[in-house]
Parts: C-alpha cells; structure tokens; sequence
C-alpha cells in the first residue's frame, strides 16, 4: 500500500525486476509443467511415476539382464530379465518346429512378402500394379508351395509349423482372405435384394455378437462333425477359416461406413453410363469407399494380427504359446515375464509400425477432403 | 439400398435374364438355394456323425451331475450339482467380471484420455505412452502377465504382504484376503437408508432444476445430493447399530482362516481386461473431447461460465455424443473379450461350459450352441442400453 503511496519523480523509479524468461528451457518449464500450483502437482505426480516405472525396468531389462549364451535358467544369474533363454530358444520361437535344414524356405517366403508389401505400400516405389498383382495372385501359390512343399521340395506337416512364422501365416491368410469377403458382405448388406441383404446381416451381426473364441472352438471341435466321415480339413486350415471369418464381419462394417460416405450423385451418375451393378461398384463406388475406410481397415487388421494368439487355447502353438510353453520348461522355469516381454516386443513393433502407417495414410487422405 | 430400386424399370427384354427384376428373384433363389442345401448337408452329416458316436443330442445333458468342482461361485455349487448349474455358475462370473471390468476401463479410460488432452507436457506424454504400449500388445499375453508374471509370483501363505499394515489386507500367491462382513438381523435398515438418500438426491436436484428454470434462483443440489446419500446411512448406521460384525482372515497353520479371500484368476483378468480396454477408451474420450471446437470453450467464458462449468455443461455433452457409439462397441469388445480368461482358468463360461462340460459330455452343437447364444443375448442387452442412453443424449433437432 505504501508503495502506491511512494511518489518519485519523472526518470527517478527504481528498476522493476526483470520478466521470467519466456523462452529457453526454463522458459519451457514454466508454461508446460509448471504453469499453476495444479499443475505443478501434476508435473510431481508425474515424475513420481516415471521415477516407479523407468529406472526398474532399465534395470531388469538392461542392466541387470543377463545376455550371455546357456544351455538352462543356470546360466542367468543376474536378477534381471534371462535374454539367455530368448537366445536359446530363438529357432522354436521363430519357426515352432519347422525342420532346421528347411528353415530357409520361411525365411525366403516371408523376404518375399515383405519385399512386394514395401514395394505396394510406400509411395515411391513405382509398379503398384504389378506388385498388387504379385502379392495378391501369384505369391499365395508360391508361398504354399514354400512353406508346406511340392514340387520337389519335402512336405513340411502344418503340425510342425509354429513360432512367429505361424503367427505370420495365419494373420496374412487372414488378411488377404477376409477383405474380399467382407467387401462382398458389405455390398450384400447395402443391396436391394432382400435375401443377400438379410444373409449379410445375419452373418455380420451374428460374428460380432460372439467372441472369436467361440469361433475357433467351433472350428475345432464342431466343424468335423458338420462334414461326412472320412472328409476332413487340416486342423490349421480350421483356425485359419475360423479367425478369415470372423474378422471378415468386422471389414464388412468398416467398408459399409466408407460406402455409406458416398454421395448418392456418384452412384446415380454411373448407372446414368449404363454401368450395370457389379462395374459400378468396381469402377466407381468402391475405388472411393475403400480409400475411405483404409485406415479403418488396417485397424481391423492390427486387430486381427494381435486376435491371432487366440488359437493358443485351440492347440496352436504360435508365438505366445510357444513363449509360454519354453517359460515352461524345466530347464527354464521362471523365465515367464522375460518371454513375455520377448512376445511383448515382437507385437508391438509390427503393431505399432501398422497404426503409424495407417495415421500416416489418415492424414494424407485427410487431405482432400478437408474444406 | 434405394439405389437398384430406382433402376429398377420393368424394361421388357426377350431374355429373362435381361430383365433386371427377374434377374435379381433368380440370383436370390439360387442363393437361397444354396445356403439352405449347404445348411441341410451339415445338419444331415451331424446328425449321422453324432448317431456313430452314440451322442444323444438334445438338452437332457443339463439336468446330468457335474461331478467337477468351481472355484468360484457366485451361487451355491457342488460336486453334486447339475451342468445346468454350473452353467449358470459360468455365466455369472462371465457377468460379474464383465461388469466390473467395464466400470473399471470407463474410469480409467476418461481419465488417461483426458490426462492425453492435458497441457501438462508429462502427463500428456505419460497417457499417451499407456495408449501406444498397451493397445499394442495382444490381450491374452497381458492375461497370461498379470496371473503368472505378477499374482503367482507373490509370496506365499506364510510371507504374505501385509497392505496397508492394518493386519487386514493380506496379499499372497492365493490371492487377495480382507475382512468379510456377517450380517445380523436389521442389517436392512442401512442400505434401506442408502436408497432413501439416492432417491432424495434425485428428488432434490430435480426440483432445483425446475426452480432453476423458473425462477434462475440456484441451489447447492449436488451437496444436499452428497450429504443425503452419505450422510443418512451413516446416521440410521450410528443410532440404530449397523447390525453386522466384521470377520477377520487370520494365518492359522499353512492358511489364512477367517474372512474373505479374492481369487488371483479373478483379479488378474479384471486388472488386465479394464487396464487393456482403457487404452481404446481413452482414444476414443480424446477424439470426442477434441471433436468439439474451441469456438465453444469460447463462447462458454465469453457467457461468463466458470471453466469447471463450461467442461460440465458445454464440453462433455457435446462429446459425449462423439464418445457413446464408439465407447459400446469397446464395452462389447470387453464383454466378449472376458473369455480369454479361459487360459488362466478364471471359470468364466467359456471355460466352465465350452471347456469342462464340453469336454464331459460330448455335447459338442448344443453346448457351443448355448454359450453363442448366450454371448448374442449380453451383445444385445448392452448395445440395447448403450443406444437408449445414446437417444438421451442424441442432438434434438428441429
């Protein structure tokens, strides 16, 4: 109060304090961490929890993890996480139990898949045509071949196949599989014949009501009894039915909400060509729907990706279970979170590579539409 | 749909196959056609398989005696007990962790949503870092982390931990044991007197509403709700006695006797179903908080709106509009997902029903019959809840 009362004369007040920084570091600081009294507990709060989280799982993961070579849980001393049994069990967390001298052949299929999928899904590389056409038609026939044999290369029984390779088959069967058939459920679910749309909407609501567990049991233990004596599928080929299914109904609602996004003058504008039903939804409905829904399609597919481990309860060993089942070896006993962390890892850097790509796709298609 | 009917003139061709109408009842009967021959030849080959096997197909199977044992059970089970009630036995846990686990992923969801939206740059980091990392690892290995990574790899009976240090809470490789309530004869009064104090809170903020509205005059509604609800119970509690003693879980021997114990199956698929469904909820909060533009915000201060007020009143109805028809299907997802416990022996109804009974009696088409059937029906009745909420909220227009 005195101070308002202190007169000085014009040129002799004293100098105010300099402003707080607003730039540099600890300009930074003061507008994103501690800008109020709330804030700043939260900034605490946060620190708190990092100081929780890093520095242990640095530790176990790092510091105190045991890297070197070993035949047994033995070998890791150290308290942290036992990479030794992640190196020790490499080839079966791979492969599963594809035959030693073979493996080349996973290697070379799946070098294959991910040299067309490259060349299809960035930008620059010219040939999408052709590589869409390689990925989609003649790489499936090379692949079977590859992986389970013929002409002249041994049968390998699916029953060995196993790993992350397992996992890679069945979640690109699945992929390729269900998005022609959920195209398809999607068309039937908009058409104006009665009994595709009421078929589509049966099978769509029926496979989203159920959990996909049920579907595999299904597959497994009832679809054999649905077939005549004798007859009989490969056990792999079930899952792989099952698991195409079911993340079809899902594709389906995805594509129907780019369909829906389409104006009725684009679809009143072909017919008024003369394009009859199906060149219409080929040429002009779907081209623009399904770039649409792209982003939501990929989610789907990182859905089913991760739906994969599923077919562990069925008796398929793929990655997870193959972790689970080497972190229950006697010669490995307690070794269950570094096998988790290994699936863990695996997971999220093709998971994670997948949602980047799809928001990266988002906000390019974004592009045009925004106003 | 209306798009073929347009097209749909009786253009008069030679050829049936020309006229469009005609075209269209054909395909339509060629693929009834087909589904229905394909739907006869299974039931026909599983009519016939299940003859050679000597399986009676039909329900009696329910009505047979287990014979296995539940670990837990919601309901009074026993060795001597019917498959159908070891159905239901399965069914309500499957509802019970359902349940909670959607109460649990919603509050945590909202909150790292909005903590992602925060202008704290760490917290808003931290969120998103629990959204990337936990949306991208599958669920059942988050499952099979929580049971066998952290509740089985607690200590056992004898070096239980002591929470809170109370001599209460005790936490071992069995789970989680606390005091268990016995109730006495009157217990009912205070939870009576809980449900007087919900409905006189409602009562309360109504009227305040429509004097509000009437008159612009306003009233503390949500204290006088508060202290009602909290307060009346505690009161009828103090002055009449709560009618119930405590009994407390004491190590005796190699295990604690007394009180109440919750099973580490049960807590290690509701931890991992909520933490893991939370992820998906928080980026569906962020999407619908962000959707709302900041002209809103704006125009909320600009009426004079207190922050806190302008988030109650203007904010959140808006996004939640954004927010209810994704946030369903993650509750559905969450549902559904509730089966994976399966792989830790959490004896939900996929695991009692679909596992054991399935693998007891053979009953292969009936048994996944029922449990599909039953996951259709909890499908239905949660979408059916999430819609009428979803009308409640919907924009009216003119």
């Amino acid at each position: 109060m005195a101070d308002i009362a202190t007169r000085h004369e014009p040129g002799s007040h004293p100098d105010l304090p300099p402003p707080v920084t607003q730039v540099g570091a600890i300009g930074w600081a003061r507008r994103n961490l501690f800008s109020s009294p709330f804030n700043t507990i939260l900034t605490l709060v946060a620190l708190y929890l990092l100081y929780v989280i890093v520095p242990p799982l640095v530790n176990w993961a790092i510091i105190d993890a045991n890297w070197g070579a070993g035949t047994s849980r033995a070998a890791c001393t150290l308290p942290g996480a036992c990479w030794t049994m992640i190196r020790a069990r490499f080839g079966l967390l791979m492969y599963g139990f594809y035959p030693l001298d073979q493996r080349w052949r996973v290697d070379l299929t799946f070098f294959l898949q991910f040299a067309a999928m490259a060349a299809l899904l960035i930008e620059k590389v010219p040939f999408k045509k052709q590589s869409a056409i390689f990925l989609f038609v003649i790489y499936p026939v090379i692949a079977f071949i590859l992986l389970y044999g013929g002409l002249g290369l041994p049968v390998v029984d699916t029953a060995r196949w196993g790993g992350l390779m397992l996992t890679l088959v069945l979640s690109t069967t699945g992929i390729v599989a269900s998005l022609p058939i959920g195209i398809l459920l999607a068309l039937g679910r908009r058409s104006a014949l009665p009994v595709m749309r009421m078929l589509s909407i049966g099978f769509i609501e029926f496979v989203r009501g159920v959990p996909l567990i049920s579907v595999l049991f299904m597959a497994s233990v009832v679809f054999p009894l649905f077939l005549p004596e004798g007859m009989n599928f490969d056990k792999l080929l079930r899952a792989v039915i099952g698991i195409t299914l079911f993340s079809a109904a899902y594709i389906a609602e995805v594509i129907r909400g780019g369909l829906q996004a389409i104006p009725k003058g684009q679809y009143e504008g072909a017919m008024s060509l003369g394009l009859n039903y199906w060149k219409m939804n080929a040429l002009i409905i779907l081209p623009q729907a399904l770039r649409i829904s792209i982003p939501g399609i990929v989610n789907s597919f990182i859905g089913l990706f991760m739906d994969t481990t599923l077919v562990l309860i069925v008796g398929q060993i793929e990655l997870l279970g193959m972790a689970q089942s080497s972190a229950r070896d006697p010669n490995w006993l307690g070794t269950i979170n570094t096998a988790l962390a290994f699936v863990s890892i695996v997971y999220f850097t093709f998971c994670f590579s997948m949602s980047r790509y799809s928001q990266y796709l988002e906000r390019k298609l974004h592009r045009g539409h925004k106003r | 749909m209306s798009v073929m009917s347009d097209a749909r003139r009786a253009v008069s061709r030679r050829w049936l196959w020309q006229n469009e109408l005609a075209r269209g009842v054909i395909l339509q009967v060629l693929v009834a056609a087909i589904v229905i021959a394909l739907a006869a030849f299974f039931v026909h080959n599983t009519a016939v398989n299940l003859h050679k096997r000597g399986i009676a197909s039909g329900f009696g199977f329910l009505d047979g005696v287990a014979g296995f044992d539940i670990s837990i059970a919601l309901i009074p089970y026993s060795l001597q007990s019917t498959y159908g009630q070891a159905f239901f036995v399965g069914l309500l846990n499957t509802l019970l962790v359902s349940a909670l686990g959607i109460v649990l992923a919603t509050i945590i969801g909202f909150v790292v949503g909005v903590a992602r939206l925060s202008r704290n740059f760490l917290i808003a980091k931290l969120a998103a870092a629990y959204v990337d990392v936990l949306r991208n690892i599958p669920l059942l290995a988050q499952i099979v982390f929580w049971y066998f990574g952290v509740l089985t790899a607690l200590p056992g009976v004898r070096q239980s931990l002591d929470l809170f240090g109370l001599k209460l809470f005790f936490l071992n490789t069995r789970g989680l044991y606390m005091p268990a309530p016995i109730l006495q004869t009157g217990f009912w009064i205070t939870p009576a007197a809980l449900v007087v104090g919900i409905i006189g809170a409602i009562v309360v903020q109504r009227w305040a509403h429509r004097r509000q509205e009437l008159t612009g005059q306003q009233f503390p509604s949500f204290w006088t709700g508060l202290a009602l609800i909290i307060g009346l119970p505690l009161i009828v509690g103090l002055v009449g006695g709560f009618h119930m003693t405590f009994s407390l879980p004491v190590l005796k021997g190699f295990n604690f006797a007394g009180g109440t114990v919750v099973l580490p199956e049960f807590v290690a698929i509701l931890m991992a179903l909520s933490i893991y469904t939370a992820a998906f909820i928080a980026e569906i909060v962020r999407g619908g908080v962000q959707a709302i533009s900041h002209g809103q915000t704006e125009a909320a201060y600009a009426l004079g709106l207190k922050p806190g007020l302008t988030t109650r009143l203007v904010i959140l109805p808006q996004a939640l509009r954004i927010i209810v028809p994704p946030l369903t299907s993650q509750y559905l997802n969450l549902a559904k997902n509730s089966s994976l416990a399966v792989v830790i022996g959490y004896p939900e109804l996929v695991s009692v029903f679909m596992g054991t009974v399935l693998n007891q009696t053979g009953q292969a088409v009936e048994v996944i019959a029922i449990t599909m059937g039953v996951y259709l029906v909890i499908s239905l009745v949660i979408s059916g809840l999430m819609n009428w909420y979803n009308r409640r909220i919907a924009l009216v227009e003119r």
